[in-house]
């Protein structure tokens, strides 16, 4: 590997943040006219669309459950939003992280009041800078919102890794690459609830622990964005 | 202890009430704490707290009159889209009034896919899809005038508190509205201008539902409209 340092001589990262700074995020709902509900998020140089249909019928017929709506889920990557010219085909990368992210937002949707139905959640990675599957979750959870889709709380997301021997919030691509873990994590902040906790690396038993409280904060303050994002939509006029 | 004001904005998964309250629509309770389900404009009314929702699918419930699409004809009824993840059926002895027979009728001769009505909910449940009548006054085949969709969760806003908004449209436009529950407004008119500035007026209804004092805008609006115009 490479020796570039990640961490410099006053501790700051590569890209000028500290070892507990999430990237800048920027939240705009209700986009799309088409689609029930809509999000964007840039998180860093995450740039993601999410669009939320439903809950409508489904479709095939028999993909239908009796008691609860269907979630469906699609993540996708656009053929430029790597670095190198990605297939538009489904990877089994993306496959992966389109279970993980429906996994993630499923509980915190009330899928028992509309049985026989789908719930449909397209997810477009347009520029992809590491982190992306929190930044989709995040986007997604207000897509569902602003479709009118019974919650039972916002999901919001985000990574805690280690680089260099430290715990550091939110990594980015080479940050990932180079460092020595990565975990995700997915929380409903108003609940303490954890929907979504995935980790690549090797942590101590206290380092998970402090890495875990770390994250939770981080999506506490990214929580707090999510709700001024859509109190300002209904606000502004 | 209710943690926000009469008619404020709450979000998804906003807590908005604690101790011996009880949930209402859009509301739900863990415990003695309440939580929100949608974003919409918070009320209360005695103990029980609910949300009137800004956004949202329509989820038939019986009673209501709904203006549908026929999509596909099946054996003796007919598939009718209204708006909603559940689609309703409408049978054909209900339309002809006697019993049907496919082999000396056909249901295309009086209902054709594309076709719009209106119609009424008699029955739904979780198990089964709504079915519809179309027996009664005003109800049955549509044929002429336009529809515009809304936002289905902002009906209760654009009829009013008895009714006043939908009044005040009618009489400054002089038009004849027929509300679909399911976010379906049929419009009626002779004059071609008035038409089109009540579909602009539906608009303002539409996006401007959580605010108040709405009814004296759109008055407002209209008049002014009518005059300039």
């Amino acid at each position: 590997m490479t020796n570039k340092k990640l961490i410099d001589e006053n501790g700051l990262r590569i890209d000028g943040r500290r070892l507990d700074e999430i990237r800048p995020i920027k939240f705009e709902v209700g986009l799309l006219s088409n689609a029930d509900g809509s999000a964007y998020i840039e998180h860093g140089r995450n740039k993601i669309i999410v669009a939320v249909y439903g809950p409508r019928e489904t479709q095939p017929k028999h993909i239908g459950l009796v008691d609860r709506a269907v979630v469906r889920c699609r993540y996708h990557m656009a053929p430029f939003s790597t670095d190198e010219r990605k297939s538009p085909a489904p990877s089994r990368r993306e496959i992966e992280i389109s279970k993980v992210i429906r996994e993630a937002l499923e509980p915190a949707i009330f899928t028992e009041y509309f049985p026989r139905s789908m719930i449909d959640i397209f997810i477009e990675v347009l520029q992809s800078d590491g982190g992306s599957r929190c930044a989709a979750i995040t986007a997604a959870s207000l897509a569902l919102a602003d479709a009118g889709i019974p919650l039972r709380d916002l999901v919001a997301a985000c990574a805690v890794g280690k680089i260099e021997g430290k715990l550091a919030l939110d990594l980015s691509d080479i940050e990932d690459k180079l460092g020595e873990a990565d975990m995700p994590i997915a929380y409903m902040p108003s609940l303490g609830r954890i929907s979504l906790l995935q980790m690549d690396g090797v942590f101590s038993e206290e380092e998970f622990i402090k890495a875990l409280n770390m994250a939770k904060d981080a999506c506490l303050r990214i929580y707090e964005l999510q709700k001024q994002c859509l109190k300002s939509r209904y606000v502004s006029i | 202890m209710i943690m926000f004001e009469k008619r404020q904005l709450v979000l998804p998964g906003d807590l908005i009430a604690k101790g011996d309250y009880i949930a209402g629509e859009n509301v739900y309770k863990v415990k003695d704490r309440l939580y929100a389900q949608k974003i919409g404009l918070i009320d209360f009314d005695g103990k029980k707290v609910y949300i009137i929702p800004l956004k949202g699918r329509y989820i038939p419930k019986v009673g209501d009159i709904v203006i549908g699409q026929i999509t596909d004809i099946g054996v003796g009824s007919w598939i009718v889209d209204i708006n909603s993840p559940y689609s309703a059926t409408l049978l054909a002895s209900d339309v002809t009034g006697k019993p049907f027979s496919p082999k000396t009728e056909s249901l295309t001769k009086i209902l054709n896919i594309g076709d719009v009505i209106i119609g009424k909910i008699t029955a739904f449940d979780r198990t089964k899809n709504p079915s519809l009548t179309v027996k009664g006054p005003g109800l049955g085949k549509v044929s002429d005038g336009i529809i515009v969709d809304i936002t289905p969760t902002k009906i209760p806003r654009l009829i009013g508190k008895r009714s006043s908004m939908l009044n005040t449209l009618k009489e400054e436009t002089g038009c004849d509205i027929v509300v679909g529950q399911n976010g379906k407004i049929l419009i009626r008119g002779k004059n071609f201008k008035m038409v089109e500035l009540l579909v602009k007026a539906i608009r303002m209804v539409d996006e401007q539902a959580h605010t108040t004092g709405l009814t004296d805008r759109v008055k407002a609006f209209l008049s002014s409209s009518i005059k300039g115009g």
